[in-house]
């Protein structure tokens, strides 16, 4: 259809969608009140499983099949990109991306911000169950931190640091090692992704059961997930061209 | 400001929509598709939110109480982030192969489906 | 705090509109991460500590490098 006609369509669909919204808007509780009933279930449930970030509660100890689905999901779209952005019949991989040295000032802030970055995504996963952090957030902060070496200018060492078979290997162990406390909880109670370690007490380091357990494992998933993604996308720009030498 | 929030998260949600009818570039609309994403973000959170109260996360400061935003919204809008975050990259990836095998990314000029 | 609340909020409508308006996608990646940074700050103002983690790292970095590293890729292509 013609560009006019399709932004007519557009703005019909646009002011109906609107309207609609709007007088569903007018029926909802409004902004900030005080009726949350799934607060009122969730927080004593959180409180009485020892953990005291109850977000973490919420993903990984009361809905955690929501989050092996997410898991799943990101598992699925990395093998896809993996597989989209491979070199085609008449493309060549090359060995050397060329060098180009940044300001003095941008290398040293990537040598001192990495080793620092890299204990901050650290201390977020492991501390998920105690302090707002877990194993999304603290995976994406390593997954980040690795590339500060590339905005160091040294693709070539960031290279070395993440060998891709083994990064491979670490996404799949940590998606693996989610499903296998799941069936864990089979065997000890019954319940898949069932709650079986001791609850230890209240905000300490080892506590909320199989929590901590589970925020290594989601940690390890997506910050190996994020660093796939971003090296396949790395390589299609600066290693991968049509066969024949022209750039 | 009793809907506001509500009304902000709604235009988002219908501005990514126009971004993609309008877009003349496949980069340009999986932007505008993050953008309509962060709409529904806003939504959750907004829905959640109670005035005055804390975050639902207790410490040696605050001590476990029920005067704490809803934390069951905040669970999804969080590994959804993440997650929506790699089928953008998937996205990306299928426009940079749009982008080798018929030279171009604009959305008009890509209409037939061919080899 | 609502007045901070209702200006975050008026922020982030208006990095949205920025954002879409941009027709330059190498623009657009540099308003996007803006956008992040705004979002960020919207979410910590609602009390959602845990979400502005999250999109701190994703919005403001990890989308914006992909989009630039696509852009140059087809680019570099044609």
């Amino acid at each position: 259809m013609s560009r006019a006609l399709r932004f007519w369509v557009l703005g019909v669909g646009v002011a109906c969608f609107g309207t609609i919204l709007v007088l569903a808007f007018l029926a909802m509780p409004h902004f900030g009140t005080s009726h949350h009933p799934y607060r009122d279930l969730a927080v004593p449930a959180s409180v009485a499983h020892g953990s005291a970030n109850v977000i973490s509660s919420v993903n990984f100890d009361q809905r955690g099949i929501d989050t092996l689905g997410e898991e799943t999901i990101l598992f699925g779209s990395v093998i896809a990109v993996a597989a989209l952005l491979r070199p085609a019949e008449n493309e060549e991989k090359k060995e050397d991306p060329g060098r180009r040295v940044p300001f003095q000032a941008t290398r040293m802030f990537g040598y001192v911000l990495m080793p620092v970055t890299l204990i901050i995504g650290i201390d977020l996963v492991v501390h998920g169950q105690v302090t707002p952090g877990g194993g999304f957030q603290g995976g994406v902060v390593l997954a980040t931190g690795l590339h500060l070496l590339y905005v160091a200018g040294q693709y070539r060492s960031m290279e070395k640091l993440r060998p891709m078979p083994l990064v491979e290997v670490s996404e799949a162990a940590g998606t693996a090692a989610f499903a296998a406390l799941g069936f864990a909880g089979i065997g000890v109670t019954g319940a898949f992704l069932a709650n079986i370690l001791p609850f230890g007490s209240f905000g300490q380091l080892l506590s909320a059961g199989t929590v901590p357990l589970f925020n290594v494992g989601v940690g390890l998933a997506v910050a190996s997930g994020c660093v796939v993604l971003l090296a396949k996308f790395f390589e299609q720009v600066f290693l991968v061209e049509k066969a024949g030498g022209d750039t | 400001m009793t809907i506001y929030a509500y009304c902000v998260a709604g235009a988002l949600v219908l501005l990514g929509g126009i971004g993609i009818a309008r877009s003349r570039n496949l980069v340009h609309a999986i932007v505008c598709l993050s953008i309509a994403q962060s709409g529904t973000y806003v939504l959750l959170l907004a829905i959640g939110y109670q005035k005055g109260a804390l975050a639902p996360v207790f410490g040696s400061t605050s001590k476990p109480n029920n005067h704490v935003v809803d934390p069951v919204v905040q669970a999804m809008t969080l590994t959804d982030i993440v997650v929506s975050a790699t089928i953008t990259a998937l996205l990306l990836a299928i426009a940079i192969q749009i982008g080798k095998q018929h030279g171009t990314v604009d959305p008009d000029e890509l209409s037939s489906l061919e080899g | 705090m609502t007045v901070l609340i209702a200006i975050a909020l008026t922020l982030v409508l208006a990095g949205g509109v920025a954002v879409v308006f941009s027709d330059d996608p190498q623009r657009q990646a540099v308003t996007l991460s803006v956008y992040g940074l705004l979002m960020t700050v919207l979410f910590f103002l609602l009390a959602a500590p845990d979400v502005a983690l999250s999109q701190l790292g994703v919005g403001m970095v990890l989308v914006p490098l992909m989009v630039m590293l696509t852009i140059r890729k087809i680019r570099g292509h044609r």
